[in-house]
């Protein structure tokens, strides 16, 4: 059946989940991961609420994408990795090196162009990238990043270390061809790789459902005899076992995944567009009230020997890590302007100025 | 020391380099069983897990190629003819080019692509193209273009150590041309070494590709006459070894830039206007440039073959500048 609004998908896709993905056992989730997965959500929201609020002050320009009300597909999806594992990520990046472990400190520091950002301020908001994470880039270019996490994958399995490697992209990359050579080179290789579409219902501002027949990303997978799951882009858990199962099969050498949640950005396409005709407001309200993923996260995480007083305190520990790192990136100096000819090359050579 | 041909050069480069390090392997369309031969006997010596067959999916392929180089895997990636490589484009600027960069250091691209190329052979205009000029103007990509067996080996063989994205453009015009090459593992052509393949003192000759031995005929000519042309071959157009052909320039006061591609913003173009702006007192005629004009190539050989360089339109550009 056609899917001819945002919510009847939405609807379709938590009645399907039961289905598609088990429960997550409770002795899956150590407290510790259970704490780490709230945790890093918390650290996605405050990061983008505290740029947001210096971007408000004029101390940050460009381009500005918040991965706000997105915290637990990506978190669920992070945390079911290991640390060396690779992950390539989007122009809305920001979020995804948070839920992978890095500190904020270089990740903030780099929204101000400082030296000291992580990517030494050449990147900026949408190329937040650090390495020593896992992250191989985020691409801001729709559809770019897809060959690089295919590539990473197939490295990975050349040089059998069992590493896997996770490409988050959103639903409107998905009509881009590089969503089909990838998923079918990586289902030809059975490349350990996981493609998570972060799918929030708007590519830019075209609702997906103007420009794509199937109402979901995920049943594109038949295409390339791999399987596809939906889950539920706002339960931190629903993702962390979609992943979970995804990873499983990637590292055993049975190849690629398309896992896709249905989430949702509560900021407009980019910080500072004037009008957001293209979705209601009532929309916004509904899942900024109903399904907002910390609120889920707190509900679903309390089973896991969690307490109000813990999430309290959680929360209390990012706040002091962000004054730590707006610190930090304040105090960073400006690049220099003949800076600007480094890492051109990684075997430098002469560049007529 | 061994003669072979530029073809076997080529072949020679990846089989050394794979048997010298493990993290070496080859991509591409074909590449089992290559109907040009610029990977026989590869699939044979290291199996299909070193030498892969690919879909036909550039923009996918030479990401991964990407990816992989990432990783630390040193890829070969082969594009089956140059022109294809429009279809990976974004892959080409984007992420090759540009993740050394944007990611500030953190990111190395041992990356090769080779981009065999026909033209000239009633191919028509979307399988004749000479895209050097086109990836020229992208910051992040060094560019090989071998003319001869010897550069062929050397230069593929420096671009597979290479810790950055290296572009091989491998003329067929050239492939046949037989040479004399070390026998040894380690023997490379630098990356920015131009070959002055003729010492002469009235005029500079630079050229690339299949101009190259056009160049040197040409130069042949000329001295009967009692011209004697300067013939270098840049080998690499980034980086380019300004130095030697500045010195040329400086020493003859003339510069005819020969280069198979369009003449609008090609290497012949670039070349010019640096010679124009560094070397212009020296100079005693203006820059020539011969290249092929600014129009699509044609299938139809009588419209063909008279669009590119040739050996008769050097020795006319030359004597131009003669005065």
């Amino acid at each position: 059946m056609p899917c001819v609004t945002w919510d009847h998908c939405i609807e379709n896709t938590l009645s399907l989940q039961e289905n598609l993905v088990p429960r997550v056992a409770k002795k899956a989730v150590s407290e510790e991961t259970a704490r780490q997965m709230y945790s890093r959500m918390v650290r996605i929201r405050r990061f983008e609420e505290t740029a947001k609020g210096l971007l408000g002050r004029g101390e940050l320009y460009g381009g500005f994408h918040t991965s706000v009300g997105q915290e637990a597909s990506i978190v669920g999806a992070c945390v079911a990795l290991e640390p060396t594992d690779y992950m390539v990520g989007t122009h809305r990046s920001h979020g995804h090196p948070i839920g992978k472990g890095a500190d904020l400190g270089p990740l903030l520091a780099e929204l101000l162009g400082r030296a000291g950002g992580v990517n030494q301020g050449y990147g900026g908001s949408m190329h937040m990238s650090d390495f020593s994470v896992g992250s191989l880039g985020e691409t801001s270019i729709v559809g770019s990043g897809f060959p690089v996490a295919t590539g990473a994958a197939l490295g990975s399995q050349l040089q059998g270390d069992k590493r896997v490697s996770l490409c988050f992209f959103g639903e409107g990359a998905a009509n881009e061809g590089t969503f089909h050579e990838s998923l079918n080179l990586a289902a030809v290789w059975d490349l350990p790789v996981i493609y998570l579409c972060e799918n929030n219902g708007y590519g830019e501002l075209t609702a997906a459902h103007r420009v794509m027949k199937v109402p979901d990303v995920a049943k594109r997978a038949a295409a390339y005899g791999i399987p596809g799951v939906v889950v539920d882009g706002q339960d931190v858990l629903a993702v962390y076992e979609a992943v979970r199962q995804a990873v499983r099969r990637a590292r055993s050498g049975k190849g690629p995944t398309l896992v896709e949640t249905k989430t949702y950005r509560f900021d407009n396409h980019g910080v500072g567009l004037p009008v957001e005709h293209y979705r209601t407001a009532e929309e916004i309200e509904m899942w900024m009230t109903e399904r907002d993923p910390l609120d889920k996260g707190r509900q679903v995480l309390s089973a896991f020997s969690l307490s109000d007083e813990d999430f309290k305190a959680i929360e209390a520990d990012v706040e002091r890590e962000l004054d730590v790192a707006l610190e930090f990136a304040r105090g960073s100096p400006a690049p220099l302007p003949e800076d600007a000819f480094k890492y051109v090359y990684t075997d430098p050579i002469e560049i007529d100025r | 020391m061994p003669t072979i041909t530029y073809l076997e050069g080529v072949i020679a480069a990846q089989r050394e380099e794979m048997e010298r390090d493990p993290s070496v392997f080859l991509m591409g369309e074909d590449v089992t069983w290559n109907i040009q031969g610029t990977t026989k006997g590869l699939v044979e010596q290291f199996g299909p897990e070193r030498v892969r067959d690919t879909p036909i999916s550039e923009a996918g392929f030479l990401g991964a190629g990407a990816g992989a180089a990432m990783v630390g895997m040193r890829p070969v990636v082969e594009i089956l003819m140059a022109p294809f490589l429009y279809v990976a484009f974004d892959q080409l600027v984007s992420i090759i080019a540009k993740s050394t960069y944007l990611y500030g250091g953190q990111a190395s691209l041992p990356l090769t692509i080779r981009l065999p190329l026909f033209y000239g052979g009633g191919n028509a205009a979307q399988h004749s193209d000479r895209p050097w000029s086109t990836v020229m103007t992208i910051p992040g990509l060094k560019i090989a273009i071998p003319s001869t067996a010897t550069d062929a080996k050397g230069l593929l063989k420096s671009a597979i150590r290479s810790n950055d994205p290296v572009l091989v453009f491998e003329d067929a015009n050239c492939w046949s041309s037989r040479g004399e090459v070390p026998d040894d593992d380690d023997f490379l052509i630098p990356l920015g070494q131009a070959n002055v393949l003729r010492t002469g003192a009235d005029v500079t000759i630079v050229a690339i590709a299949s101009t190259v031995k056009m160049a040197q005929d040409a130069a042949k000519q000329l001295a009967e006459d009692g011209i004697q042309a300067e013939v270098i071959d840049p080998r690499t157009i980034n980086p380019l070894d300004k130095d030697t052909i500045l010195d040329s320039v400086r020493k003859t006061g003339r510069l005819v830039a020969v280069d198979p591609a369009h003449r609008m913003g090609s290497f012949a173009s670039e070349l010019s206007a640096i010679v124009a702006q560094e070397c212009f007192w020296d100079l005693q005629a203006p820059v020539e440039r011969v290249t092929t004009p600014h129009t699509h190539i044609p299938f139809a050989r009588e419209m063909e073959r008279p669009l590119y360089p040739n050996v008769d339109k050097i020795v006319a550009a030359v004597r131009r500048t003669m005065g």
